[in-house]
């Protein structure tokens, strides 16, 4: 089954943190201070987090489960 | 799995869903509202502006990581709130080149040759060899009048012209910000936002150091 999920281009990200602001699972860490980290156990794919990143360097990437 | 630098997972543990009540750092908007207002009045609250150059370093040099834009920043959360909340923001990906690595490192490199000049500039008022000026300078280029928000000061005249200058940072990034934030998303601002990228950078340099893998 596929799922969609939260996905960080890690090398644009610039860990504002907004993202994270917004996530209603609280699937997203900023880590290290350097990018977001998706905790894909937890994303619901909602796609908020996508929406809402300023460098728009998220996207929802279909996973098969 | 998360996908993090390995021993990190502690800081920010969670992030501050939209279900978890307000907590107080969410309000620090508040404080840099008041910052941008004070200046109107007296230009020397214009040093109250150094808490939030040094805050962030800190807070990165310290602990490695950018819990100060991720939580602390009011700056970030006015954005947020006024194009955000208040809609003042076409919400749209901002142009690819804005968010690249030269021109974020570019523009923070810009952005401390203009400090440093500002600085210069204080210590000429300092040193006697030049009077003060009582303008705001905005976008490095546009000299507002602001005689009005200066009511003397009992030090130096350097102490003036450092508040002068500092304001005129503060207000030019503002205007900056406030413009991508109407063009693009409402903190299109932290993504070229120098105390932003100067940070990351910092985490960058720190949590490489020791053969972490990121
Ligand atoms: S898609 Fe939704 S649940 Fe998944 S990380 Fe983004 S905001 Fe969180
Ligand atoms: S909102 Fe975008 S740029 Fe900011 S931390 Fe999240 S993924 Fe990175
Ligand atoms: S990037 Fe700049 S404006 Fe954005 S949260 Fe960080 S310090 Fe504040």
């Amino acid at each position: 089954m596929a799922k969609r999920k939260a996905s960080v281009c890690t090398t644009d990200c610039v860990a504002c943190g907004c993202c994270m602001k917004v996530c209603p699972r609280s699937a997203i860490t900023i880590s290290g201070g350097i990018y977001a980290a998706v905790d894909e156990e937890l994303c619901v794919g909602c796609g908020k987090c996508a929406k809402e990143c300023p460098a728009s360097v998220i996207s929802m990437r279909e996973v098969t489960a | 799995m998360r996908k993090g630098v390995s021993g990190k997972r502690d800081l920010h543990e969670g992030g501050d869903g939209v279900k978890t009540k307000k907590k107080w750092y969410d309000y620090l908007w508040v404080a840099s509202l008041t910052y941008l207002i004070l200046g109107f009045f007296n230009i020397l609250f214009a040093w109250l502006g150094l808490l939030c150059f040094f805050i962030p370093l800190i807070i990165s040099l310290a602990k490695g990581n950018k819990a100060y834009c991720n939580r602390y920043c009011g700056r970030g959360q006015l954005f947020g709130l006024i194009g955000g909340t208040f809609g003042l923001s076409r919400k749209k990906d901002i142009p690819g080149w804005m968010k690249s690595k030269y021109f974020r490192y570019g523009f923070l490199i810009f952005f401390f040759i203009m400090f440093f000049l500002m600085l210069w500039n204080t210590y000429l008022v300092f040193a006697g060899a030049q009077d003060l000026k009582q303008v705001v300078t905005l976008l490095w280029t546009f000299k507002v009048p602001w005689r009005w928000a200066y009511h003397g000061t009992v030090i130096s005249e350097g102490v003036a012209q450092f508040a002068f200058g500092f304001y005129s940072v503060m207000l030019t990034s503002t205007v900056l910000g406030f413009f991508t934030m109407i063009l693009f998303k409402p903190r299109s601002w932290c993504v070229y936002c120098p105390m932003g990228t100067m940070t990351q950078l910092i985490c960058k340099a720190k949590n490489n150091m020791g053969g972490k893998e990121v």
